[in-house]
């Protein structure tokens, strides 16, 4: 295990009410970072604020967030002071494949959720904090972006978009001394996936997404797979030759 | 429409599919009541404790600290957290709590609902003893706080009501203040029931105290035993090198079983080596030792999942309590039937209680014995014949363990179930709170 940080930098969690993003803050704080959950409603976040200080001795706070609100996000990142030294992205929509195929509002939804807001925000916060030298950006982004599938072609093209912003983002940064992480979780065991006959080996715990994110944040590849396994996947997946691609079923 | 899972007790019998719910709120609670539902925390009952007759109220997302008050030791938390985060959180700061069952693996609610007891309920009493107060979810979804002061009867229902009063939702516990994560075990051994149970008396003032028997032992060494005795150890008490770290304790070696052992594999031969084993490591052990919280408390959770030792058809617990004054009597004949049929038992633990805390909570003065066995028809069969011993000798049942007794058994034990069930019944509990245990059991 990697030593944690001689002063834990404040890890500031985009889409704190999600479980992937308590794990996260979780995991974060049990290493004694101090953390801020940013969510619509914080407020009603306030026993999960309360449960994460007291396990950890740390400092949480909750701050108003609507990733879809792009006319408030320069307000609120100049508002995170102390600015925080690494920021993660846990935004996104699942959807309904279907309702979107028919339904451009609930379709734009979740390309908006999925792409533009957390690609937006980070964005801003890479700004900030690039100048600083250190530190870390993270979104939390998908396998469904590797290559459009029927079944979830309209979330996976928001999140190949995500997925290409970091990728230019880290591109651009490369010397700057912050880090551009990218996190691809397979399945995750969450409230929206219960009862979902979901492979276990392919599955992951939101706390092993958690582990994943803190371990690329201190080091190593800036791109993983929460599973390793879901590489390997995704690999002969993309390698299908198109004639071959469209007529799976997967 | 409702997710379904297999569910079972820790004994892996018996076992069900079942409707279950897992809210993270009160207002996800309250959309999921329905008539006949039991919370589950879990899962460490081993019997249908936690199995809903129509819904299975799953409380393990419902698991947040919410405030600690350091003067008082009182920490307010979701029913759904565990002991052992309890455990990680606090005794770095100095706490641990007061009461603690055999594993840390069970929730807050779970240890309220069944009011589990220590090493230390001669003493001080059971896990009821240190709740200020629960947020108890009743029939219409109201939430009740219950105390010793107010909603006195509703509380005192609750503790050890296995989960029949309504919804526990969040409680106040107290914690008690250590100077070290560590205990001074004293290891004394007893070639004899008589001597087990002298030994006990002699030493009553033992904050922590409990004995494993080696359940085959027969004849003049029937309940031959190891007593273990503790004390929570104070920083001067440890070696000097210790004492800057007083609550860093050695971590230990986790195993896993990552199978269900063959059901072969705990013929009375591997049980008769592990007790022979197990009494041979006491009688080497030095009279005093120091012994890490982990270890002292909870030797069974260093093997995850140790319940499959028994294999897929699972195993059933036996505990009882007898008043003292017919309990030498009535130990006798439970070992005497047990080492009889030759079963034995993986674990065979003795323990002194004292009184309860709830209005049908499980403990009372005298002296209580724990037993498992393989599930089957042989063991079933001891089990009535265990019954019948333990009633002969005026005892009763707890409830956390069983998975099969009779409601004509527990009803002529205990007169208390029926006053439960009455009480159920006026304030219409009994149709919104139902698990497969109460059913079997006419609460």
């Amino acid at each position: 295990m990697t030593d944690p940080d001689p002063t834990p930098a404040p890890v500031l969690i985009l889409g704190g009410r999600s479980e992937i993003g308590l794990a996260i803050a979780r995991r974060f704080a049990a290493d004694r970072h101090p953390v801020v959950l940013a969510a619509r409603d914080a407020a009603g976040l306030e026993a999960d604020r309360a449960d994460i200080a007291l396990r950890h001795g740390v400092e949480v706070r909750l701050a108003e967030y609507d990733a879809l609100d792009l006319e408030a996000l320069p307000g609120f990142v100049a508002a995170q002071q102390p600015p925080p030294g690494i920021v993660v992205s846990v935004v996104g929509l699942m959807g309904e494949q279907a309702e979107s195929e028919r339904d451009p509002q609930a379709a734009a939804r979740v390309m908006r959720s999925n792409y533009e807001g957390p690609a937006l925000a980070l964005g801003l916060f890479a700004e900030v904090m690039a100048p600083r030298g250190k530190g870390a950006i993270v979104g939390v982004s998908s396998v469904a972006g590797d290559r459009g599938r029927a079944s979830n072609y309209v979330y996976g093209s928001a999140k190949a978009g995500f997925t290409a912003f970091l990728s230019g983002l880290r591109n651009r940064l490369s010397d700057s001394g912050l880090r551009v992480v990218t996190v691809k979780p397979g399945f995750v065991a969450t409230r929206m996936t219960e009862g979902m006959d979901l492979p276990a080996r392919l599955t992951a715990a939101p706390a092993e997404v958690a582990e994943a994110v803190v371990r690329a944040v201190r080091g190593g590849p800036e791109v993983v797979y929460v599973r390793p396994i879901w590489g390997l996947v995704m690999r002969a997946i993309r390698g299908l030759p198109e004639p071959m691609f469209k007529r799976t079923r997967l | 429409m409702r997710p379904t899972r297999e569910l079972s007790g820790w004994g892996r019998y018996p076992r069900r599919p079942g409707p279950v719910a897992a809210p993270r709120d009160a207002a996800e609670a309250r959309a999921a009541l329905s008539g006949g539902v039991v919370a589950r925390g879990n899962g460490r009952a081993y019997g249908d404790s936690a199995m809903g007759a129509a819904l299975t109220l799953e409380t393990r997302r419902m698991d947040r600290m919410l405030a600690f008050d350091p003067e008082r030791g009182q920490l307010v938390a979701e029913a759904g957290v565990l002991l052992g985060d309890v455990i990680d959180a606090f005794l770095p700061r100095g706490w641990f709590p007061f009461v603690t069952p055999g594993t840390k693996f069970v929730t807050l609610g779970g240890a309220i609902a069944a009011d589990v007891h220590g090493k230390n309920h001669h003493r001080e009493g059971g896990f009821g003893a240190f709740v200020d107060w629960v947020d108890l979810m009743g029939p219409d979804g109201q939430v009740t706080r219950a105390s010793r002061e107010t909603a006195p009867d509703l509380f005192a229902w609750t503790l050890g009501g296995m989960g029949l009063t309504g919804v526990i939702l969040r409680a106040a516990i107290r914690l008690r203040p250590v100077e070290t994560g560590w205990i001074r075990q004293t290891s004394i051994m007893a070639p004899d029931l008589a001597a087990a149970m002298a030994a006990f008396e002699a030493h009553d003032a033992a904050t922590y105290s409990v004995a494993w028997i080696d359940c085959l032992a027969r004849g003049p060494a029937l309940g031959r035993s190891i007593l273990m005795l503790g004390e929570h150890a104070r920083r001067d008490e440890l070696p000097v090198e210790q004492r800057e770290h007083p609550f860093e304790t050695p971590p230990r070696r986790r195993l896993t079983m990552p199978l269900d052992a063959p059901a072969l594999a705990l013929n009375r031969y591997a049980m008769r080596g592990f007790n022979a084993l197990y009494w041979a490591r006491g009688r080497r052990a030095p009279r005093e030792t120091l012994v890490g919280w982990d270890g002292y408390f909870y030797p069974l959770d260093a093997v995850l999942g140790w319940n499959r030792i028994y294999g897929r058809r699972g195993f059933l617990q036996f505990q009882c309590v007898l008043p003292p004054d017919r309990a030498e009597q009535g130990l006798a004949a439970l070992l005497g039937e047990t080492a009889r049929t030759g079963q034995g038992s993986f674990l065979a633990v003795l323990k002194r209680l004292g009184p309860g805390a709830g209005r049908f909570a499980f403990p009372m003065p005298g002296w209580t014995l724990a037993l498992d066995f393989p599930a089957g028809p042989r063991s079933l069969a001891l089990l009535d014949r265990l019954d019948a011993i333990t009633l002969a000798h005026g005892g009763r049942f707890y409830l956390a363990k069983d998975a099969r007794l009779a409601a004509a058994t527990l009803h002529a034990a205990d007169p208390r179930a029926a006053r439960f069930r009455d009480m159920r019944r006026a304030a219409g509990l009994d149709t919104a709170f139902a698990s497969a245990q109460s059913e079997r059991l006419l609460l």
